[in-house]
């Protein structure tokens, strides 16, 4: 089996990099992830100087989960670029085959010039454009002040390759509607890569004390850049949209945002991107996190058969379609198992309240029941259902036939009017609105 | 009346003796794992003897890598479903756990640690291989934790391993003294099937090495063997009577009781001497045989016991009462005669005068097992210190005499399977250091 990636150009021992941030503000900590196991390490953004605020991160918890959601207001590096130069050379000295990539964010076209040559000469294997961070650094009409406009990020991009030498990547911000834009605008610019998503523009909740969103610095905050596990299912559309795309799909991509475990991994490979980075992960846990990634990473391939990484890279992509070409016939209804159901009656409430009324309670038992006609195949009650595999959806069409909207639109066989017998829900049947009032929980009768 | 009814079928003795550490099924494996904090330089993993990297293997199960859980379990624990189970983990790793500071229950790394390597087990799971042959051959003497711990690793270095067990079973105090509540004779085995399928190293039973010719013949055609013998019978009292139909010694009873189940017999009235696990352990056993009245008689108070706590709230639980500063005199047809003792000055006196008899049906002696000095003493070089312990380099476990290694009870003078297991694979990796360098 062999992890090891050649990415634009960039050799790497595996796909495992650390993102542009805090794990990677110093030669230390790099040498410390390369010592752990991770392949590659984007430096924390060098660029013009700035000075930081203290109070710098906030988070979202969700029940006994922390940091399921994080944010933070923190700028590019604060430490000077002589340093940071010195160390890329140190750490290149004691891992010659890992990755080290320079993380850049500079105004004009001279500074863009100067920092390349210095960070080549340093021995850095790549550089990446900082063209995502959300705050602070855009009000300067830096980070995704560019990311947001496609021709000023393509200008950019043109002035870096005329100076680089080593593969470029260019890191998107998510703030935007089409990620395809500034994607599209990297590939003309002459990018060599593509990474994303950097973090997304957030409030992550207010102080109920001082009326400040999080983080607080001195009675007041601003909005950050949000990312950790709650934003991967962001980052991960974004990735599959520019995968999808010929054009931009000719440089390879590395995938970030939310990434802790060898499940989002192999998520992110499947649906293209052959890097992967991860910050909040490692900014939660350490670098030892790697080796959860690393055991379960090769424990998948192992079972499915692959030796490389490019075995399954984008094998995800052909199944991601538009709606329209999704199959009408297919149909599932839910189903409870009665030896594994607890009696919570969640999935009756979840059905009754917030779907179909497809699901009956029973008589004498806490096992509720599916009344089949009605169930739609939502999946709400499955995805409610404290119990693994107690509610299942069956599938109930053979199989035999395929219809979607693209063909019925050719057919000339879709709904047009307000009240079309063609249209969906027309024939299923819903409570009358006075049953609501019928049947009250005992505790709710007033 | 009896807290337990007598056991009458392998049905009932099973249920007498419920495991205390069952199976975790899928969902509360989840959970549970969801709850680990994955600790920088986990306290739960430096508690354990063998450096199970917890967190690593916890995490995997949360995110269905069972198979590599099992896998990060097994390169450091060779009997990693026996240790989930019959570990006191109270006292190692889930007392380690740093929930207990928050006065939160610790995470289940047992239950875990069983979850995993029991799905590895019972699928099959490929979890090691044999390294290339060195055209090397290790005997071991003893297929208990240690010995058995040493085959795997010596295998997985590449060696010939042939293991001489004088039983007719492997896993040694595991299958024959562990208490049957903590582990069932299939798990035991099971797991040693296992590895044993997937390593190949070889098991002669009922192949005791107790003559000088013996081990001549091995020291001729291995070029290392490692002591895995672990302890002897029962210890003697040294008070007359102790030879009496009536008496029979904790480790004796319990191999009985492992192998025979509800069909051995014990009367109504038992009194277990003895203050440590293993007289805790046949008391409580007493007690679910359906033994009217157990009585564990030691001869210092409550806090004098070498016993885990939790193993005296077991024995208590079962319905076991217990007798404290009381030492046996004699043991006679009717029962057990004591004397009441004190400790005076931090010393144990009898109180003049003050004998008494408890009138029983069987005594069982608790009083730790002999150790293996005649077997040992037969192999030149091989030094025993004071207590018969072998004396071996606490690295590389080598003895006094260079071709023979040792590790499990016989070096450490009775401890847990874990710590078998840990010695056992350090003693292999000593092997093959002076294999390869002579040093
Ligand atoms: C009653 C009791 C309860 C226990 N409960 C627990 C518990 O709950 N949890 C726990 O972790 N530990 C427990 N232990 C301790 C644990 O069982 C031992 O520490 C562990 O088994 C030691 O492993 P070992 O390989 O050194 O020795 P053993 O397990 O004793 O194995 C030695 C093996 O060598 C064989 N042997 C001996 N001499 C020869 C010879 N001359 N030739 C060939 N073969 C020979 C024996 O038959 C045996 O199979 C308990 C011990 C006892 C006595
Ligand atoms: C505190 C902090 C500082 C960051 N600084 C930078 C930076 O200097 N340059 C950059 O390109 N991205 C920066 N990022 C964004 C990360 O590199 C990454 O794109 C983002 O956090 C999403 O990945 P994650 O979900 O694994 O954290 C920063 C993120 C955090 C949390
Ligand atoms: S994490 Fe370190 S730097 Fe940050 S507030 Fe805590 S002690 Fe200070
Ligand atoms: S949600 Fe699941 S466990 Fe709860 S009542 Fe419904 S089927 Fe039973
Ligand atoms: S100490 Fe407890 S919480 Fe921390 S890693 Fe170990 S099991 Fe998990």
């Amino acid at each position: 089996m062999d992890l090891s990636i050649n990415f634009a150009g960039i050799k790497s021992p595996n796909p495992f990099w650390l993102a542009s941030a805090p794990p990677t503000n110093s030669g230390y900590q790099i040498m410390k992830a390369f010592d752990a196991g991770w392949g590659g390490a984007v430096w924390k953004t060098l660029g013009v100087p700035v000075v930081n605020v203290s109070s710098r991160y906030g988070s979202v918890n969700y029940r006994n989960t922390r940091m399921a959601g994080f944010n933070n207001i923190e700028l590019i590096t604060d430490r000077p670029l002589a340093d940071n130069l010195r160390e890329i050379e140190e750490v290149k000295k004691y891992f010659p085959n890992h990755a080290v990539i320079a993380s850049l964010m500079v105004e004009t076209k001279e500074q863009w010039h100067a920092i390349i040559k210095d960070v080549q000469n340093a021995g850095a294997d790549g550089i990446e454009l900082n063209f995502g961070c959300p705050h602070g650094m855009c009000e300067r009409g830096m980070g995704s002040a560019v990311g947001q406009e496609p021709e000023v990020l393509q200008t950019i991009v043109g002035w870096v390759m005329e100076a680089a030498k080593i593969p470029v990547i260019t890191k998107l911000s998510p703030n935007i509607s089409h990620i395809t834009d500034p994607g599209l605008a990297a590939v003309k610019g002459g990018t060599d890569a593509i990474s994303l998503i950097n973090t997304i523009k957030s409030i992550v909740g207010i102080d109920l004390d001082t009326y400040a969103p999080y983080p607080v610095v001195d009675g007041k905050g601003s909005n950050g850049g949000y990312c950790g596990p709650a934003v991967k299912p962001i980052a991960l559309q974004m990735l599959r949209e520019l995968a999808c795309d010929k054009e931009i799909n000719k440089v390879p991509i590395s995938g970030i945002g939310g990434i802790e475990t060898w499940r989002d991994v192999v998520e992110f490979i499947l649906l293209g991107a052959t890097s992967v980075q991860v910050c909040t992960a490692a900014m939660h846990y350490g670098f030892g996190i790697v080796r959860e990634m690393e055991a379960g990473l090769i424990q998948f391939m192992k079972d499915k058969g692959y030796t490389t990484i490019y075995d399954f890279a984008g094998k995800a992509l052909p199944n991601v379609t538009e709606w329209k070409h999704l199959n009408l016939k297919h149909k599932v209804v839910a189903n409870i198992n009665p030896d594994k159901c607890v009696g919570c009656e969640l999935c009756y409430i979840a059905c009754d309240d917030g779907a179909h009324q497809a699901i009956g309670l029973t008589e004498g038992s806490r096992v509720p029941h599916i009344i089949e006609e009605n169930c739609v195949g939502c999946n709400l009650c499955s995805l409610v259902c404290p119990v693994e595999g107690c509610i299942t959806m069956q599938k109930r069409d053979d199989g035999t036939q395929h219809l979607t909207w693209d063909e019925r639109t050719k057919a000339n066989n879709i709904p047009v009017t307000f009240n079309d017998e063609l249209a969906g829900g027309r024939h299923h049947w819903v409570p009358a609105p006075v049953d609501a009032l019928k049947n009250k929980r005992k505790d709710m009768r007033r | 009346m009896a807290e337990y009814k007598r056991p009458s079928s392998e049905l009932e003795f099973e249920a007498n003796f419920a495991q205390k550490k069952p199976l975790m099924n899928s969902t509360e494996a989840y959970y549970e794992s969801s709850r680990c904090l994955f600790c920088y330089d986990a306290p739960c993993m430096n508690a354990c003897p063998t450096h199970i990297d917890i967190p690593l293997f916890i995490k995997q199960i949360h995110t269905g890598n069972v198979e590599g859980a099992a896998k990060t379990i097994y390169d450091s624990n060779w009997m990693g479903n026996a240790c989930a189970k019959v570990c006191p983990t109270g006292v190692l790793c889930e007392g380690a756990c740093v929930y207990n500071n928050q006065h939160v229950k610790p995470i289940e790394i047992g239950r875990l640690q069983n979850y995993a390597t029991l799905a590895a087990i019972k699928q099959n799971k490929k979890i090691a291989e044999p390294g290339v042959p060195n055209g090397k051959k290790v005997a071991i003497i003893g297929a208990g934790p240690a010995g058995l711990s040493a085959a795997c690793e010596l295998r997985t270095l590449g060696y010939m391993v042939d293991v001489f067990e004088a039983k007719a079973k492997p896993t040694g105090l595991t299958v024959y003294g562990v208490a049957p509540y903590k582990i069932n004779n299939e798990e035991a085995l099971q797991e040693e099937e296992y590895l044993q399928k997937q390593l190949g190293y070889n098991v002669f039973y009922n192949k005791p090495i107790n003559t000088s010719e013996q081990l001549k013949e091995i020291e001729s055609s291995y070029d290392a063997v490692f002591l895995g013998v672990g302890l002897g019978t029962t210890a003697s009292l040294g008070i007359p009577g102790e030879d009496g139909s009536n008496v029979i010694g904790a480790v004796e009873f319990i191999e009985d009781l492992r192998m025979k189940h509800h069909t051995i017999k014990i009367p109504s009235r038992v009194v277990v001497i003895g203050g440590g696990n293993t007289a805790m352990d046949a008391a409580s056993e007493s007690a679910r045989m359906g033994a009217e009245k157990v009585t564990l008689a030691y001869r210092r108070d409550k806090a004098g016991m070498g016993a885990y706590k939790f193993e005296y709230d077991l024995a208590l639980s079962a319905g076991v009462t217990s007798l404290f500063n009381a030492s046996p005199v004699e043991i006679t047809a009717q029962g057990v005669k004591f004397i009441r003792t004190q400790e005076v000055n931090g010393k144990l006196e009898n109180i003049a005068g003050s004998e008494f008899t408890l009138e029983c049906d069987l005594v069982i002696k608790a009083t730790g097992q002999a150790k293996m000095g005649s077997l040992l003493k037969q192999i030149s070089g091989v030094q025993l210190d004071k207590s018969n312990r072998i004396v071996v380099n606490m690295e590389t476990y080598q003895t006094g005499n260079p071709k023979y290694f040792a590790g499990g009870d016989a070096v450490n003078g009775g401890a847990e399977v874990v710590n078998g297991a840990y010695e056992g694979k350090m003693a292999a990796k000593g092997i093959d250091k002076w294999l390869k360098t002579g040093k």
